[in-house]
């Protein structure tokens, strides 16, 4: 199991490498990294100021070790807009990311799942057809128009939550209830096929055979059957969500990482939105891994058949 | 100068053709049948806008500013209403599909080239080739991909063609992803064996006996990632990093129509309809080639 991890995270190490150098490419894109880092209005002499101060005349390879040494040793740049180190800035901003992403998840799940075995269980019937119908249009609804949606009927219309920003348990609503709409959608159909695929195994059909109740063989053996693999979407899918929180986060003025990262664009703040980047990569890869032991732990199959060898 | 025949080839039969294509299977499921329709209607506002459309998308009237759609009191003069400027919102619905349409069809056979041949390619070579593109799959897999987008084109500018370029480079994963694992299991496959053994050159092997036994995941994956795209497109124009301004696109009328909200919603709520229809038709229809094609495949 321990090597197994080591293995992982080693994996791991690689693809952070690579996402750390498209990261310095993004600044060398443009040509002139001073157009990314500094106001528009800036004189060509205070460009070349600048640029002989951050070594930007330096060949790329030596630019390039120096960036790396600078990320490993947990510098990753500078914003002179708020004056403050760029990583100081993410990590002050993730609580509020991590609050929406996971009460969308929480929210997405808890009604995805028990819509899922339901319209697997009915299958053919209305209630089946309903719920997949909406499912796929929810998995059709741009999620920042959907959150304008909301704001129209909730916060103009019926003046009942708030329209934006932070404070308490109201404002949370609106930007969760959107950002869980896509994932809902797409957790409860994969629970849908998931749970259609373990009921018409042999042994559920046993089950009902030898007479057991109907919710001992739909929770009991089919859900927990078909929970395993659903465990690794649902676990994927808060991955998903801290990439759609950019757009959530900037329509509800939410101050979480991703509104700090399209500021960060508008304002030339680059070195805020290279490391918003390698922060949210690296706890993407990070959850991959747990996601993939805590699947390999779950499955006996895997865990007995040498899965970690 | 010889002309080319106009008709196709001797013999053919539109019926026959109709009768053994998958077409007709698609179009025997009814969710297959309305996702068609809604995408025929879609494309065919597109392509015909400079004749369908009652005014000139860009033509302002100050006169007839923010009139409501005819179902909600308006007249017929604007059926769908006008903006803040006076324009009519139904022409400019019906030229802004053309560039969604546009900017979802090119992203999406971009995006399917480049993640076809990389997977192609990881799953034909063994050793360092493979490990190399492989892990460069991974590296783009794990940035989120809105981000990424939005990074890229606040660096290189906004604009059409930066548009197409990195959303094609942020989603070729997708294809790669899947045509790496079915490649893996083709290239295993007798007929394959065979063609080597009768002395096949490697690129006739990749393009003649793989390619296109691996093209029914990447014609549903490139149908579905049409429907991405263009919502990815409308949401990066929404939020300023798409289509140029005064272009009609339907991200643009949303995020024009942001501002009047309150006191008209329609400018908000067609432009994000029509997204949501066309998204729809294209997933029905991208669902139903999907269990025509494959039904075990998982896309």
């Amino acid at each position: 199991m321990i090597s197994y991890i080591v293995k992982r995270l080693l994996q791991a190490l690689l693809v952070l490498l690579g996402v750390m150098t498209l990261v310095f490419f993004l600044l060398h894109l443009s040509g002139d990294p001073t157009q990314l880092l500094l106001p528009l209005d800036a004189t060509a002499a205070e460009r070349a100021a600048f640029r002989a101060r951050m070594g930007f005349n330096d060949p790329l390879p030596l630019q390039y070790i120096r960036f790396a040494f600078d990320v490993i040793s947990g510098n990753l740049g500078f914003s002179y807009r708020h004056s403050a180190p760029a990583v100081h800035l993410v990590l002050e901003r993730l609580p509020a990311t991590f609050q929406l992403t996971g009460s969308a998840l929480i929210a997405a799940t808890c009604l995805a799942v028990p819509i899922g075995v339901i319209a697997a269980v009915k299958r053919g019937t209305a209630v089946d057809s309903i719920s997949m119908a909406l499912a796929l249009l929810g998995q059709a609804m741009p999620v920042y128009w959907l959150g304008l949606m909301l704001i129209l009927l909730f916060s103009v219309t019926l003046q009942m939550l708030p329209s934006g920003g932070r404070g308490g348990w109201e404002t949370l609503i609106l930007p969760a209830a959107t950002l869980a709409v896509f994932s809902m959608a797409r957790i409860a159909r994969l629970t849908r096929s998931g749970m259609l695929d373990v009921l018409s195994q042999d042994y559920i059909r046993t089950a009902r055979a030898a007479g057991i109740p109907t919710r001992t063989v739909v929770f009991k053996f089919g859900l927990r059957n078909a929970a395993i693999p659903l465990i690794t979407v649902i676990g994927l899918e808060f991955g998903v969500l801290l990439g759609g929180a950019v757009i959530t986060e900037t329509i509800f003025s939410w101050p979480g990482v991703g509104r700090l990262a399209v500021d960060s664009i508008f304002a030339r703040d680059y070195p805020v939105v290279q490391a918003v980047v390698l922060v949210l990569a690296s706890i993407f890869v990070l959850i991959n891994i747990a996601v993939d032991v805590l699947y390999t732990y779950m499955d006996p199959r895997i865990r007995e058949g040498g899965g970690f060898k | 100068m010889t002309t080319a025949p106009v008709s196709a080839s001797p013999g053919f039969n539109l019926i026959r053709w109709y009768r053994s294509s998958p077409l007709r299977r698609i179009i025997g499921r009814s969710a297959g049948t309305i996702g068609l329709g809604i995408l025929l209607i879609m494309v065919s506002m597109a392509v015909f806008a400079p004749w369908l459309a009652p005014y000139d998308p860009n033509a302002q009237s100050l006169l007839s500013r923010l009139k409501p759609p005819v179902f909600a009191g308006g007249t017929w003069k604007h059926i769908l209403g006008t903006d803040h400027l006076g324009r009519d919102l139904l022409s400019r619905l019906m030229y802004g599909a053309r560039i969604s349409l546009f900017i979802g069809f090119t992203t999406a056979l971009i995006a399917g080239v480049i993640g076809t041949t990389v997977g192609i390619i990881a799953g034909f070579y063994e050793g360092a080739v493979r490990s190399v593109l492989m892990r460069v799959v991974d590296v783009f897999l794990a940035i989120p991909y809105i981000l990424f987008a939005v990074a890229v084109v606040g660096a290189l500018g906004a604009g059409i063609t930066n548009l197409i370029l990195v959303l094609a480079c942020t989603r070729w994963v997708q294809f790669a992803r899947i045509v790496y694992g079915q490649t893996l299991s083709v290239r295993e496959k007798e007929y394959v064996e065979a063609a080597r053994v009768r002395g096949n050159s490697q690129w006739r092997i990749l393009t003649a006996h793989i390619l296109p036994n691996v093209s029914t995941p990447i014609i549903v994956v490139m149908t579905l990632e049409v429907a991405f795209m263009i919502i990815m497109e409308s949401a990066m124009t929404f939020l300023g990093l798409g289509v140029s301004p005064g272009t009609p696109t339907w991200g643009w009328m949303l995020a024009e129509g942001k501002d009047y909200m309150s006191i008209a919603w329609w400018l908000s709520v067609v432009p994000g309809m029509a997204i949501v229809a066309t998204v729809l038709g294209i997933n029905l229809f991208g669902d139903a080639l999907r269990d025509t094609l494959d039904p075990r495949l998982k896309v």
